[in-house]
């Protein structure tokens, strides 16, 4: 009979508890996608309702190169963000890891993650201003001949994808630093004792034993490199990057609040939907493959 | 000798994570007409403060455009207090809503929870962009564009990572006090705020943290609903700012003093709060 009551207790407590969530889910997530998806088959600019097309946008997706190239230079960019980040904040991580637990550190390195996208856009626009750029000083003080310049076609992508490293390795370094802390210590001393040296205790200790959280790290952040917007709506001083710069979450934006092809511009998202979704099912089989993986 | 290198190579990292701050600080306190003489110094050879006030309209627009501004009213007291308001009114209430969904997600016994629980996880997997467009009409529709209300809304009541996350904590924590105080006869209300909650300050506000952290980093969705000068927040302050300035030689003496504007609250909050904030990146590692 008392079980019975609690039973029926927490039905109503436990909707109740979720009345707030509930109410924001349904409103600013469920509704908008299911609206977003029937925008994807409307021709819709805002100003006159959206009517329905078919699968006219997705057509017209399929022949339209700027919508490529978004992708394109989305990959590009993810790519060289994602290995530079990864890479120096595993060599950040494993230093810190076997030199120093100095809270400092570790605060000054988090500084480029707590400051806006926009900021960080804006100050590496100025350190690589092509007059009067402290960055282009110093290449010309090392004696290097080139200007490094967001408007460079062969550079703007590199940058972009290097100031976004710039402000994110720290961050990706001590989520990397947190999980070599979970390493039992004992493993290095006893390696010490065996005469391992520090670059082997790297490959043999810390590596496999951190392949779980990489894997973690790298896609969460892979996902989130997707979603690059800010610093390049920031570093062409608000105007339309070039097209060697322009991501697909800008392209997105600019259909849909440049020129109101809104239902276009939710087509595109889609396919965006779609690549996330791909890469996040390949989040869960590695996962699940970590996780054996450590027994 | 691996040693030594090692070393250095950590105080290189430091040094190049820093001195772009450094960098933005020295411009800012450099006079808008000796930017060209002092590009390469390391300080100022006139060290002045009339970036930081004309940037928060402390002085006549006389006095800015002199001091070289474009002249257009720019107000980056308004837009911080905005964006304090923003994130501080975010973080508060969706830590507050998520983990009470949390704790039901966790604890609460109710047909159709792992359900509901699983859709919202599902949402996870939706690219903000994707509800921005639709939320972005429906704001719009309901008339509340350059409006706190459309501002703050979409992310006022939940994430999904937030409830995901709340809940994973609620699992790990040990059951005995509330067992304790079931027997004491306490409704899962009471329990939830006066047990519960006050148990589980130091992960509340490390989400809590997490959270102003990325509503102060919000750039697109300010953008598209509150660009307007009463609602506009600090990244849209600054992106207004260098829309005005002019494209051929931006005014970046202004730019980076309110960049600097936009660096502080958050320093103060690692000065604070730093060894929350890196507890946070030990919980996120292991999630």
């Amino acid at each position: 009979m008392q079980a019975v009551l609690r039973k029926r207790d927490d039905r109503v407590a436990g909707w109740l508890f979720l009345v707030p969530v509930i109410v924001g889910f349904l409103i600013f997530y469920a509704y908008p996608t299911v609206r977003g998806v029937w925008y994807s088959f409307t021709d819709y600019s805002l100003l006159n309702d959206p009517a329905y097309v078919g699968a006219d946008n997705y057509r017209e997706l399929v022949g339209d190169a700027q919508f490529w190239n978004a992708l394109k230079v989305t990959a590009y960019y993810v790519v060289v963000n994602i290995g530079s980040q990864t890479l120096i904040a595993l060599g950040l991580a494993a230093l810190m890891h076997r030199l120093t637990r100095s809270v400092v550190l570790r605060a000054a390195l988090l500084v480029p993650w707590l400051v806006p996208n926009v900021t960080i856009g804006l100050l590496w626009a100025w350190l690589l201003d092509p007059d009067l750029g402290f960055v282009n000083h110093l290449l010309g003080v090392v004696g290097i001949d080139t200007t490094l310049s967001f408007n460079s076609p062969t550079w703007a992508m590199p940058l972009v994808a290097l100031v976004n490293s710039w402000a994110y390795t720290g961050y990706t370094a001590l989520l990397l630093y947190a999980g070599m802390l979970q390493i039992p210590q004992g493993l290095y001393e006893s390696a010490a004792i065996d005469g391992a040296g520090e670059v082997r205790m790297f490959r043999s200790i810390t590596l496999p034993l951190l392949r779980p959280i990489i894997a973690l790290v790298l896609v969460v952040s892979l996902i989130g490199s997707f979603q690059i917007f800010d610093t390049v709506a920031v570093v062409y001083g608000g105007k339309a990057p070039i097209p060697e710069a322009r991501v697909i979450y800008y392209y997105i934006f600019q259909q849909a609040f440049t020129y109101f092809h809104m239902g276009y511009a939710a087509a595109v998202a889609m396919v965006l939907v779609l690549v996330l979704g791909v890469l996040t099912a390949l989040q869960m089989r590695m996962l699940r493959a970590s996780r054996s993986d450590l027994g | 000798m691996l040693k030594r290198a090692s070393w250095l190579a950590l105080v290189a990292a430091l040094v190049v994570t820093v001195f772009p701050f450094y960098w933005m600080i020295r411009t800012a306190l450099t006079p808008a007409a000796d930017l060209f003489r002092d590009s390469t110094a390391l300080w100022p050879s006139n060290p002045t403060l009339i970036n930081f006030t004309r940037v928060l309209g402390l002085v006549s627009s006389e006095e800015a455009r002199a001091a070289g501004g474009s002249g257009a009213e720019i107000d980056f007291l308004l837009y911080t207090a905005n964006s304090l308001v923003y994130s501080g009114l975010i973080a508060i209430v969706q830590t507050l809503c998520c983990a009470m969904a949390g704790y039901a997600f966790a604890r609460l016994r109710f047909p159709g929870r792992d359900l509901v629980f699983g859709v919202i996880v599902a949402a996870l997997m939706v690219p903000p962009i994707f509800t921005l467009l639709p939320n972005f009409v429906l704001v719009k529709q309901l008339d509340l564009v350059n409006t706190f209300p459309g501002l703050v809304l979409p992310s006022l009541l939940m994430t999904p990572f937030a409830v995901f996350f709340l809940r994973q904590f609620f699992l790990s924590i040990p059951r005995d006090v509330e067992e304790a105080a079931t027997l004491e006869g306490i409704g899962k209300w009471g329990m939830f705020w006066r047990i519960v909650l006050p148990m589980s300050r130091g992960p509340l506000i490390t989400i809590g943290l997490t959270t102003i952290v990325w509503s102060w980093k919000d750039y697109l969705w300010p953008l598209l609903v509150g660009k307007a000068e009463e609602t506009r927040v600090l990244t849209v302050g600054l992106g207004v700012f260098l829309q005005q300035s002019p494209n051929r030689a931006p005014d970046w003496t202004g730019l980076m003093a309110g960049s600097v504007l936009s660096v502080v609250p958050v320093l103060l909050l690692l000065v604070f709060l730093g060894r929350r904030l890196v507890q946070s990146l030990n919980f996120s590692g292991m999630k």
